[in-house]
C-alpha cells in the first residue's frame, strides 16, 4: 500500500529521473526552483505523461510506460492543491467546492467543516489568502482523493499568514489517510510539514530520508546545502590521516569511521564536509570554551590545532535575535566561493566574546560532532 | 425604399460570425497545443486574409469557387453556388473575418492559466466540461471582442465580396455594395441613407458590447 514512483522524462536539456515510494505520512520534495519538484507532482496526478517508468497507487497501476497504461488524470483519485491554489474565478465558493464534492449536501457539509459558512456565493478574487486556501482544501478533500499532493502552497504569502495556512494545513494533514506528498524549496516548511524527506537536484533524487537524520546528518553536499548549511568545503586527504579543508583553509580530524568498513563494505572517502553557522565553540584567551558539554570540551581538546577558526572578520550582520559574523580564515591567500564562513550567535554572547578577546583574534572551534562529512 | 441590403447585410454578418466564432476558437484551441514550428506557418495561412487586400482574396475565392473551376463544378453538383449568391456572400465575409476572431481568441487562450485546467482534470471534471465552463468563461472577454471585431468585419466587408457575388439588387446586394453603386450613380440621397444606417447598426452593437461589460 502507498505510493511508488518510478518515472523519467526528457524536457530538452532537461532530465527528470525520480523513484521513491512513499506510505502513510507526509513526504517532503525539497529542492531549489527548477529541479523537477512541480513536474514530478505532475506526473503522478497525469498532467504530465513520463517517458518511461511506473506509477502506482495502492496496488492501482496508474502508469506503466511499457505495458501502455496512463490512466488519465480525472481518474487517478489524486488531490493536488496549487501554488496560485487555481480556483475558478467565475465559479462561486459553493460551485468551487462543488466541482469536486458533486453532490450539494457533501459540498455543504465541507463548507461547514472548513469555516466557509456566510461566504458560499463570494467569488475567489473577493476572499482573503487563507478563505482561499481553505476553499482549495475543501474542494480537493471532497473528491476523495487516495493520494494528495501540495505544490508549494505558500511560496506567494507573508510570514504571519504563512504560519497560520500552515497550521490548518497540518490540521487536514492529520486527519488525512493516505500518502502525501509536500514540494518546498523551504527547508524549514518542508521540516515542519513532512515526515520523510526527499532532497532533488537537477532531476533527481540526491537523499532521501527521515527527516530528523537527513537534518543531523546529509549524505550529500547538494542537501547538505539545500537543508540550510552555510559552511562547506571540499576536502584532500592528508598523510597524517587529517583532512585539508581546502576552502576554509585549516584542517580538519578525520571522523571517527574514516577509512572504516561500512555496513556495506565499501571504505569511505570523503569529499566535503560542512558546519552548521550555530554549531562553533569559541575559545578565548587560550582557556577552553564556556559553551558546551563536558564530553564535548574533551573532543576539542582530542583534536588538537585541528579544527580551529582564527577570525579575520568581514562584517557582522545583526538579525532580529541573533547576529551573523561572516569571515575568512586568518591568513588565507586563495579564497574561493566556500571561503566566506558564518557563525551565528547571540548578541550579547558575541559581545561578551569580543570584550574577552581585546584585540587579539577571536579563535572558532568546531566540535567533531558538529562536522557534517559527505563523500558526494 | 428597399431594405433588402440591410437584411442581406445583417444575415451575411450573423452567420459568418456564427461560423468564424466556432471556426476561430477550435483553430485558436488546438493551434495552441501544436509544435512550435507548425503553428508559426498555421498562423501565418490564417493570418493571411486580414493583412492582404480583400480584392486579392476575392481574385483567390474566385480562382477557387468560380463556376468553370474544378472545386466550382464539383459543389455545382450539389447544386452549391458561391458565385452571384448571397450565401457566396457569407464565403467572403467569412474568409476575411476569421484571422481577426483566430488571433483574439488565441492571445486570450494563451493567457489562460493551464493551472485551471488541470485543477479541473484532478477533481474529475469533463475535458468538455473545463473547456465549456472554466476557460471559455475565463477568456470571454478575449473571446467576445474577438466576435465583435470579426461581427463588424464582416458587416463592412465590400471588396472580397463585389468581386464573388457582385451587386445584384434584391439578390446579392448589401449595405456596403449599395453605397458603392448608389454613389457610383450619383444617388448621392440614398448613398447618405445607407451610410447612416451602417452607422446606426455599428453604433448599437458597439454599445451592447460596452454594456455586456459592464454588467460584469
Amino acid at each position: 500500500m502507498g505510493l511508488t514512483v518510478n518515472i523519467k522524462k526528457k524536457l530538452g536539456d532537461f532530465q527528470l529521473d525520480v523513484s521513491f515510494e512513499t506510505g502513510e505520512g507526509v513526504l517532503g520534495l525539497l529542492g531549489a526552483s527548477g529541479c523537477g519538484k512541480s513536474m514530478t507532482l505532475k506526473c503522478i496526478a497525469g498532467i504530465v505523461k513520463p517517458d518511461a517508468g511506473r506509477i502506482v497507487l495502492h496496488d492501482r497501476v496508474l502508469f506503466d510506460a511499457d505495458a501502455g497504461i496512463c490512466v488519465p488524470p480525472q481518474k487517478r483519485g489524486v488531490g493536488y492543491l496549487f501554488q496560485d491554489y487555481a480556483l475558478f474565478p467565475n465559479m462561486t465558493v459553493f460551485q468551487n467546492i462543488l466541482c469536486g464534492a458533486r453532490d450539494k449536501d457533501k459540498a455543504a457539509d465541507y463548507i461547514a467543516r472548513f469555516d466557509l459558512i456566510g461566504k458560499e456565493k463570494l467569488y475567489p478574487a473577493q476572499l482573503s489568502g487563507g478563505q482561499k486556501q481553505r476553499v482549495a482544501l475543501a474542494r480537493m478533500l471532497a473528491a476523495e482523493p487516495e493520494v494528495i499532493l501540495l505544490d508549494e502552497p505558500f511560496t506567494a504569502l507573508d510570514n504571519f499568514l504563512k504560519a497560520r495556512m500552515e497550521r490548518e494545513l497540518m490540521n487536514v494533514l492529520e486527519g488525512f489517510h493516505g500518502p502525501a506528498v509536500f514540494v518546498s524549496h523551504d527547508r524549514n516548511e518542508s521540516y515542519r510539514l513532512t515526515d520523510t524527506i526527499a532532497v532533488m537536484e537537477n532531476g533527481a533524487i540526491v537523499d532521501i530520508s527521515e527527516k530528523h537524520a537527513l537534518f543531523r546528518a546529509p549524505r550529500t553536499l547538494a542537501a547538505t546545502l539545500l537543508t540550510g548549511c552555510k559552511n562547506v568545503t571540499r576536502l584532500e586527504r592528508l598523510a597524517d590521516g587529517s583532512y585539508q579543508a581546502t576552502d576554509w583553509g585549516i584542517r580538519l580530524q578525520a571522523p571517527v569511521d574514516d577509512m572504516q568498513e561500512n555496513a556495506t563494505g565499501a571504505k569511505p572517502v570523503y569529499r566535503y564536509a560542512g558546519f552548521r553557522a550555530h554549531f562553533l565553540m569559541p575559545e578565548t584567551q587560550g582557556v577552553t570554551a564556556t559553551i558546551g558539554t563536558a564530553v564535548e570540551q574533551k573532543q576539542l581538546t582530542d583534536a588538537g590545532s585541528c579544527n580551529r577558526l582564527t577570525c579575520e572578520v568581514l562584517r557582522e550582520v545583526e538579525d532580529t535575535f541573533s547576529v551573523v559574523i561572516q569571515f575568512y580564515q586568518k591568513g588565507l591567500n586563495e579564497r574561493t566561493e566556500y571561503s566566506l564562513l558564518t557563525y551565528e550567535t547571540g548578541k550579547e554572547d558575541w559581545e561578551r566574546m569580543k570584550a574577552q578577546c581585546a584585540g587579539r583574534d577571536i579563535v572558532l572551534q568546531i566540535p567533531p560532532d558538529a562536522l557534517i562529512w559527505m563523500e558526494s | 425604399m428597399d431594405w433588402y441590403p440591410l437584411w442581406n447585410s445583417l444575415r451575411i454578418a450573423g452567420i459568418s460570425c456564427v461560423i468564424v466564432f466556432f471556426l476561430g476558437i477550435f483553430f485558436a484551441y488546438y493551434a495552441a497545443k501544436l509544435p512550435r514550428w507548425i503553428k508559426g506557418i498555421l498562423d501565418v495561412v490564417l493570418t493571411l486574409p486580414l493583412v492582404l487586400p480583400p480584392t486579392v482574396c476575392g481574385y483567390v475565392l474566385l480562382m477557387l469557387f468560380g463556376v468553370k473551376r474544378p472545386l466550382g463544378i464539383f459543389l455545382a453538383q450539389f447544386g452549391v453556388k458561391f458565385v452571384m449568391t448571397w450565401y457566396g456572400g457569407v464565403l467572403t465575409a467569412a474568409v476575411v473575418a476569421f484571422p481577426l476572431m483566430y488571433r483574439t481568441a488565441r492571445g486570450a487562450f494563451e493567457s489562460f492559466d493551464d493551472n485551471l485546467s488541470h485543477a479541473g482534470q484532478t477533481l474529475g471534471l469533463s475535458d468538455a466540461y473545463i473547456f465549456w465552463r472554466i476557460r471559455m468563461p475565463a477568456c470571454k472577454q478575449g473571446i467576445l471582442a474577438g466576435t465583435v471585431l470579426a461581427f463588424a468585419r464582416a458587416l463592412g466587408e465590400y471588396g472580397a465580396t463585389s468581386m464573388l457575388i457582385g451587386y445584384t439588387p434584391g439578390r446579392t446586394a448589401t449595405i456596403s455594395t449599395t453605397v458603392y453603386q448608389l454613389w457610383r450613380t450619383n444617388d448621392e440621397a440614398g448613398a447618405f441613407t445607407w451610410v447612416m444606417v451602417n452607422l446606426a447598426i455599428s453604433t448599437v452593437v458597439l454599445l451592447a458590447v460596452n454594456m455586456l461589460e459592464r454588467k460584469q
